[in-house]
């Protein structure tokens, strides 16, 4: 054994297991750091979009109701609808299949990109599978903006808003 | 009445449990074997009685039997009994009878099976698994009782979610849980041990079956989740990343790493602690997972019986609990005598290297999942972490553990020999660089890092094949040598040997479907084509069809590959009127070991020219993914099945008496 290892064996195993831990904590710290700083994606409301304005190109989901009667569906695939909450609202498009629980007036969330026109292109469009469910972040913005009314009262809430 | 008495049953249940603990408990502390015994009992019996209340529970379902406000909630009469089955554990409610039904099941089993346990210890055991029993009987009673009655009685139920209208999650549910609640045990071992100061070969050889068993069900669990997820959702894709998902994954994470370091403390006494540790941790992440799947805490796709206020109330078990068993070992485990010395280069390093891998892929699995709420409590941002970070960080990690796999088995205890390993893995190395520069060059699209997946699956393949080979001595003795060395060999070692090529092949699987999907949708009118790699789809017809409890569209199209028909898929969408809920119905066709993935999207277009938007995806080799983790299971069986781990567990009690 060389001469700087401690001379216990007990100690020395220590050293040996302190060595093998140490790098991978190290990659495992870094790797989760990198991904936590540069890989999440930012969740906002359309007026809260307005307000932080992220760079076109920037992954970020949008959530939001959908605007009774703003939804248009073309024959080659292409749907746009209006994503909006009290305050502001934002054109999204999107290519595809929307999810089987998409409907006028529910609240959906969008995971994409703002173009440079300002609409919002859209990668995947999330509904959720309960009908009676609600995503948490779209019911606690609207909390926040004084509009929620309880369970079930996003029907009327859409009748009740603003017409677009 | 039949349901006053199941909810009597329940609440006899959360008594007998209690009973269970306390008669254990002071029998233990008294040194009585009657009271021991009469613990033992009240295992039983408490078992006995959930069994009672969850078939009570099922019978309203299969009776349709709306006065009990779960059943009006979950359940409808036109749904196929199967469903209506399986509508006892699709809900909040339904799901923790399900989960007290295993935790009593386990509860009793130990009383039943454990003859061969020290009593002290048994008692222990028998005990701890009384305490968990209560409390979460105590939630199921006080809190989320199934049994409640309605006063005015509807004519028909709201039914259940059609998308969990599916035989793979019917059966999903009990095999998780059955995985998640097995962990209880090695939780209620781990504690046990703690108080009697005592962690041994014997003590791990005791854990060892638990955790197998609890392993195998998990896997199975999740592999059927993510084939629901894979076929009903109709996305393509087979792991999401989502809470709920990695609320599963974390649990399996840790029994794995569980798996290996009971190894070490069995064979050689060593890391007595880290063993205890990953025991509690285990179950602690089962009950992270009852938490964050119930609670809405975090948003998922998955998200199911969500209901925030109950949710405190699980994070308080889980507080309580995961805290007492956590804090016991920071009082009890220095005590813990510490193990044989092993070299650098040792079967002991590679299994401590396996677990600090694993562990960390645990945390930062475990940081991805929670950091959404963190940020959240500290900046009041909303974010979401998606499958880029887990790919950037869970992969890498893994990668470096499947790398080092193969060298693990064939390394000796106490001190290896790494040049004989490395001369005896030369051509498995050989064979997987070949296939993943073979995989570079002939595959197109060129795909680096898929092709150096289907490398690392390559070598875990061909490095597992390299140990039994070694094992057996094929090719260096002589052919009826190789055959007694193959009758001789353990069960224990099979299951390794088939758990490990499991696991390559589901590498193997989900790196080819991962890298080498392709995807295609067009809208289609009747007549028109879509053409998806090397096949070509044509929309032939579509028709409305009536099914038990549902309305669908249902397309007829024709896959046809250079010139010759391969199959004709027939993708629906349903529209189920009692949840006023749209599905789509995926239809696949399995060429080979790949899959042909065809959904059908709304119609668009106008009243009298309709055209269908229709998705088509050709995931190739996607069968290995689920067939992957069955082997795996199957090897988690196979070892269970190992008789040192039975007849020798008893040898050693007697030794130790």
């Amino acid at each position: 054994m060389s001469g700087w290892l401690p001379r216990s064996p007990k100690a020395r195993r220590r050293l040996m297991l302190l060595a093998a831990i140490a790098p991978i904590l190290a990659v495992a710290v870094g790797l989760t750091l990198w991904g936590l700083s540069d890989s999440i994606s930012f969740f906002y409301t359309p007026s809260q979009a307005a307000a932080a304005n992220p760079p076109p190109g920037r992954s970020v989901q949008l959530g939001g109701l959908v605007s009774v009667g703003s939804v248009r569906k073309y024959s080659d695939g292409r749907v746009e609808f209006t994503v909006r909450d009290q305050k502001a609202s934002d054109l999204v498009r999107y290519q595809g299949d929307l999810p089987d629980l998409f409907r006028e007036g529910q609240g959906i969330v969008a995971t994409g990109s703002f173009a440079k026109d300002g609409h919002f292109e859209a990668r995947q469009v999330l509904a959720k599978h309960d009908e009676r469910y609600m995503p948490k972040e779209i019911t606690k913005a609207l909390k926040a903006q004084g509009e929620w009314r309880g369970d079930g009262a996003v029907a009327a809430y859409d009748r009740a808003g603003p017409t677009q | 009445m039949m349901i006053e008495f199941s909810a009597f049953a329940l609440v006899l249940a959360l008594c007998l449990s209690f009973a269970q603990f306390g008669l254990s408990g002071l029998g233990r502390w008294k040194r009585s074997l009657t009271l021991i015994g009469a613990g033992e009992g009240a295992a039983l019996g408490a078992f006995v009685a959930v069994a009672v209340a969850f078939a009570g529970l099922m019978h309203a379902f299969i009776v349709s039997d709306f006065s009990v406000m779960n059943v009006a909630a979950n359940s409808h009469t036109e749904k196929p009994l199967l469903y209506k089955i399986a509508g006892t554990w699709g809900s909040h409610e339904g799901s923790m009878l399900l989960w007290c039904l295993a935790l009593t099941g386990f509860g009793a089993a130990i009383a039943g099976l454990g003859r061969d346990l020290p009593r002290g210890l048994k008692a222990l055991v028998v005990m701890t698994q009384g305490i968990l029993g209560s409390v979460f009987l105590a939630y199921t009673v006080f809190a989320s009782n199934p049994f409640l009655r309605l006063t005015e009685i509807p004519v028909e139920g709201r039914s259940l979610n059609p998308l969990l209208q599916d035989p793979a999650l019917a059966i999903h549910p009990p095999f998780l849980y059955a995985g998640y609640v097995g962990l209880s045990v090695v939780f209620s071992f781990a504690v046990a041990a703690l108080i009697e100061g005592r962690v041994d070969a014997a003590w791990a050889r005791w854990v060892r079956p638990w955790t197998l068993a609890a392993w195998s069900l998990l896997t199975i669990g999740i592999m059927l989740g993510a084939f629901w997820a894979y076929y009903e959702l109709g996305w393509g894709g087979w792991w999401f990343w989502d809470p709920v998902e990695n609320a599963s994954f974390m649990p399996w994470l840790v029994a794995s790493a569980l798996l290996h370091s009971a190894i070490v403390t069995e064979k050689r006494a060593a890391l007595p602690g880290w063993t205890v540790f990953l025991a509690l941790a285990a179950f602690t992440f089962s009950m992270l997972g009852a938490f964050l799947v119930r609670s809405g805490v975090l948003t998922s796709v998955h998200a199911f019986a969500v209901d925030p206020k109950r949710g405190v109330l699980l994070l308080a078990i889980l507080g309580l609990t995961a805290g007492s068993g956590f804090a016991l070992f920071a009082w009890r485990a220095p005590r813990l005598a510490p193990g044989g010395l092993f070299a650098p280069i040792s079967r002991e390093s590679a299994l401590v290297l396996n677990n600090i891998l694993l562990a960390a892929a645990t945390v930062t699995v475990l940081l991805g999942t929670l950091y959404p709420l963190i940020r959240e409590a500290m900046t009041g941002d909303a974010i979401s972490v998606g499958p880029p970070y887990f790919n950037l960080t869970f992969l890498p990690l893994m990668g470096a553990l499947l790398i080092l796999l193969p060298a693990g088995p064939l390394l000796a205890w106490k001190r290896g020999d790494a040049i004989g390993v490395g001369q005896r893995l030369m051509l498995a190395a050989g064979i997987s660089m070949a296939c993943g520069v073979l995989a570079l060059i002939l595959i197109s699209p060129r795909k680096g890092i898929a092709s150096a997946g289907l490398a690392v699956a390559a070598w875990l393949i061909t490095g597992t094949l390299s140990e039994l080979v070694t094992r057996v001595r094929l090719f260096r003795g002589s052919v009826a040598e190789s055959w007694r060395r193959i009758l001789a060999a353990p069960m224990g070692s099979w299951g390794m040997t088939l758990a490990h090529l499991g696991l390559g092949i589901f590498v193997l699987g989900a790196c080819f479907e991962t890298g080498w999907k392709v995807e295609a949708a067009e809208t289609l009118a009747l007549g028109q084509q879509l053409r998806v790699g090397a096949y070509e789809l044509t929309l032939n017809k579509v028709e409305t069809v009536e099914g038990a409890n549902f309305d669908a569209d249902r397309a007829s199209l024709t896959a046809v590959r250079s010139g010759r028909v391969v199959c004709t898929p027939q993708p629906e969408r349903r529209f189920y009127p009692a949840g006023r809920q749209t599905t789509s119905e995926v239809a696949i066709c399995t060429i080979g070991l790949s899959h042909l993935y065809v959904v059908m999207g709304e119609r668009r277009g106008t009243a009298d020219a309709g055209v269908w938007l229709v998705r088509a995806y050709w995931n190739p080799l996607a069968l290995l993914i689920f067939i992957g983790p069955l082997i795996m299971a199957l090897g988690g069986l196979v070892s269970l099945s190992d008789r040192r781990l039975r007849l020798a567990a008893g040898r050693r009690a007697g030794a130790a008496k």
